[in-house]
């Protein structure tokens, strides 16, 4: 009997813990609404930023995350798929790999301020001529490393969850590790692979401290040119819009910071919900 | 008695038979533990060599020798040769990829790739820069693996679609479409209901008169059924496998010499 | 489904059974023959084949076993497995009532016959049709013929009869006969007793089919009715 009184407590407990963060994150959404909708509009995505709260706009944060997404995930894909079917397919099991696989872990975990600072003393500083300093450039290639972690451990999970049966099937037909990889394993990996990656990447989408310490600007009143030069021209994104605007006296300016908030989110949202889609198929695939 | 009667064989069967495969004093090694131990084994061209014994004493462990499959296992070791039409299959300029597409391999359970049924058999061409006419390959594994008829209108769709008989079948295809000379089975019916398992059992007797089977089956009466040879395998006290006897399936599973293998095969064993 | 592999093993075995049959149906004519017309030359061939037909019935035993034991026959095919087990040994045996009926000539000898052979040759005969018949009924599973043939085994029982009262009139009008008498009377008991081996062979193929296991033998035996005719006639 008692056990059984017990049991409903824990249940109760654990059920408003759930809505405890549920609730919390219903108010912020609620108050980031409030504020926001009423400033929501075409012209507001539209616009450059303005020293006029009314008349400002998120278009070049908009367009800086876009390209600094596309960029990350040019840099990051390529490598983090690399590097996980190095580890998972060809790595011998030997010491060094497990240090590198221990480091890999670890990296996940480091505070993306450090990132930071490494891509302030690598690609501002040191690549200054390939990069053009505080560019666009720069803040991808610091995102890249940033997301990189995430992405080979993705990688890796999402190839070691093919089943052993299928790489022997390629083996068994004279097939050598490469056109096993290719052709079988991988395809039934990429969808996983994808998921890990978009997951990192709104992950980067979101961050700032990287970019604030790289350099990133907060007012920019022009759109990067339609050339090669784009990759090294300053350039800003929607979390230091948001900041910039956040940190400003002037009510207006809070509504602007809800308003690209909502944006950020539906953002953020979207590439979520195509991870999930992407999961689904995967595991349609495999049954 | 039956021994001492000389009789003509019922068979088919050649009194001497020419081996394609020759196991040749095989130890095999995982780790520090020996599997196999001392084998000596002929595989006869163009006949089923049906491997028993039970569980876990090495047979399957055998069959991956014949196509190097145990180099994918670390710590895998072997001792002794296994020759391939005189041709030690582990000496050091043998080309893998191109042994195991003479040695083809059907597995325990079905394995098909997940692509569509036609992608599955030709693949194996495909890797190879194969130029002729992949439909009719495509078309003729499946008629061997006497599969052809219940596929033929579905060969883009998925082959997970399949039943296991069926996706059993379509790895038989498969194998046989990269035109192997010997076909390995590690239990290819183990996973299947009666009637799928019979269907396979036909389906190989079929396609022996042009391959060399070797299949493993801890299933005493499928290897009675459908094999021309028998080898019997069995762990000896410090659980290393050996072959205990060897020898045509009629002979083994009538008269066998080893009181051993008399009572594995009449349920006496253990 | 069919299962290649045994069906077709049985039937060839099925085929193997009719051949044999039919070297043993033609050594019980032949050596009946060879003694009506006292061919010692072909009474020695019979007795030689019996060899021939003994290892036929091993090869067809080590076949069918071979095939048990590899191909896990179940109902209708194990009880024709069965069969084929009990058939071929009743062939065998019959073989060996030839074999008997060829030597009883050349241990005649030289001697003439005692009584031209009429009855005994008509035994042959129908013994060897009832063979026949017998066996095409296994092959063909035909219960009817199979439970008709055993109902002819009393023609033979009254032929033997015949051979036997004929005998003991030769023996009676000379003592010497005697020997001779009996040698014939042994030929024409083996041929009686190859029509009760008929009705065995019959006995399976109604097994065969229907799975009924029952004696058939509807003639009394032999001894039987020469007690019952000497208690009739005191």
């Amino acid at each position: 009997m008692k056990g059984k009184w017990l049991d409903e407590t824990f249940r109760a407990f654990a059920f408003f813990s759930t809505l405890i963060g549920i609730l919390v994150l219903c108010l912020l959404l609620a108050d980031v609404l409030k504020d926001g909708l009423p400033r929501l509009s075409w012209k507001f995505i539209t616009s450059f930023p303005s020293r006029r709260a009314e008349e400002a706009g998120i278009l070049p944060a908009l367009v800086g995350s876009a390209m600094l997404l596309v960029l990350t995930a040019l840099f990051a894909f390529p490598v983090g798929v690399a590097a996980g079917i190095y580890l998972e397919e060809y790595a011998p099991d030997n010491p060094f790999t497990r240090f590198i696989e221990l480091n890999i872990a670890n990296l996940a975990g480091v505070p993306s301020i450090i990132y930071g600072l490494l891509g302030l003393e690598i690609f501002v500083r040191a690549m200054r001529g390939i990069t053009g300093g505080r560019s666009i450039l720069s803040g991808a290639l610091t995102m890249a490393l940033l997301v990189l972690p995430v992405i080979i451990v993705s990688s890796r999970e999402a190839i070691r969850a093919v089943p052993k049966s299928i790489r022997e099937a390629g083996y068994a037909l004279g097939a050598t590790k490469w056109q096993v990889v290719r052709d079988q394993v991988l395809p039934v990996a990429m969808p996983g692979i994808l998921t890990g990656t978009i997951l990192a990447l709104s992950r980067a989408i979101g961050e700032s401290a990287p970019l604030i310490t790289i350099g990133a600007l907060t007012f920019i009143a022009f759109l990067p040119p339609l050339s090669l030069k784009a990759l090294q021209s300053p350039f800003t994104v929607l979390p230091i819009q948001i900041f910039n605007w956040v940190s400003r006296p002037q009510e207006a300016f809070q509504a602007n910071a809800a308003a690209a908030i909502i944006v950020l989110l539906l953002l953020l949202l979207s590439m979520n919900a195509a991870a999930i889609y992407l999961r689904n198929r995967f595991q349609q695939r495999l049954e | 008695m039956f021994r001492n009667q000389t009789l003509p064989p019922v068979d088919p069967l050649p009194e001497a038979y020419e081996p394609i495969v020759k196991i040749r004093n095989l130890s095999v090694w995982y780790g520090e533990r020996q599997i196999l131990g001392d084998i000596n084994l002929d595989i006869p061209r163009n006949r089923i060599t049906a491997i028993m014994g039970p569980s876990g004493c090495g047979k399957s462990t055998l069959i991956r020798c014949l196509n190097r499959m145990n180099d994918l296992i670390p710590g895998a070791r072997i001792e002794g040769q296994v020759l391939f039409n005189d041709q030690n299959i582990y000496a050091p300029e043998v080309d893998v990829t191109e042994l195991r597409r003479r040695i083809g391999m059907v597995f325990q359970k079905p394995n098909p790739f997940p692509k569509s049924i036609y992608e599955n058999v030709a693949w194996g061409l495909r890797i190879r820069g194969f130029k002729g006419n992949l439909d009719e390959v495509v078309e003729r594994a499946l008629m061997q693996a006497a599969l052809w008829d219940e596929v033929k209108d579905k060969l883009h769709t998925s082959a997970l679609n399949l039943s296991g008989g069926q996706q059993q079948r379509l790895c038989i295809a498969r194998a046989l479409a990269v035109d192997p000379e010997v076909l390995l089975l590690d239990e290819p019916a183990s996973a299947l209901d009666p009637i799928a398992t019979l269907k396979i059992e036909e389906l190989l007797r079929e396609i022996s008169e042009n391959y060399t089977i070797v299949i493993v089956t801890h299933n005493i009466q499928q290897a009675a059924r459908i094999s021309h040879y028998t080898a019997f395998i069995m762990w000896d006290e410090n659980r290393i496998g050996r072959l205990v006897e060897w020898g045509p399936t009629r002979d083994i599973f009538t008269n066998p010499k080893n009181k051993c293998t008399e009572d594995y095969i009449t349920g006496r064993f253990g | 489904m069919p299962r290649e592999l045994l069906d077709s093993e049985i039937e060839r075995l099925q085929n193997e059974v009719l051949s044999l049959g039919e070297m043993v149906e033609r050594s019980i004519l032949e050596a009946v023959q060879s003694l009506k017309t006292r061919d010692f030359e072909a009474s020695r061939r019979i007795i030689s084949q019996d060899g021939a037909i003994n290892e036929k019935r091993f090869s067809i035993e080590n076949d069918t076993l071979v095939l048990i034991a590899t191909q896990q026959p179940m109902a209708s095919d194990l009880r024709l497995l069965a069969s084929i087990l009990e058939i071929i040994s009743e062939l065998e045996r019959i073989a060996d009532y030839a074999k008997g009926i060829a030597k009883i000539n050349l241990l005649i000898g030289e001697k003439p016959l005692i009584k031209p052979l009429i009855d005994i040759p008509r035994m042959a005969q129908k013994a060897a049709d009832m063979l026949h018949r017998a066996l095409e009924a296994f092959v063909r599973k035909d219960v009817e013929t199979a439970r008709a043939i055993p109902k002819e085994d009393d023609e033979m029982d009254a032929l033997y009869d015949q051979v036997y009262r004929e005998l003991m009139t030769y023996v009676i009008a000379n003592p010497a006969n005697i020997e001779q008498a009996n040698y014939l009377l042994w030929a024409a008991h083996n041929l009686e007793r190859t029509a009760d081996r008929v009705t065995n062979i019959c006995e399976r193929v109604i097994f065969t089919v229907t799975g009924e296991m029952r004696e058939l033998d509807v003639s009394e035996d032999i001894r039987e009715r020469w007690a019952r005719q000497a208690g009739e006639k005191p």
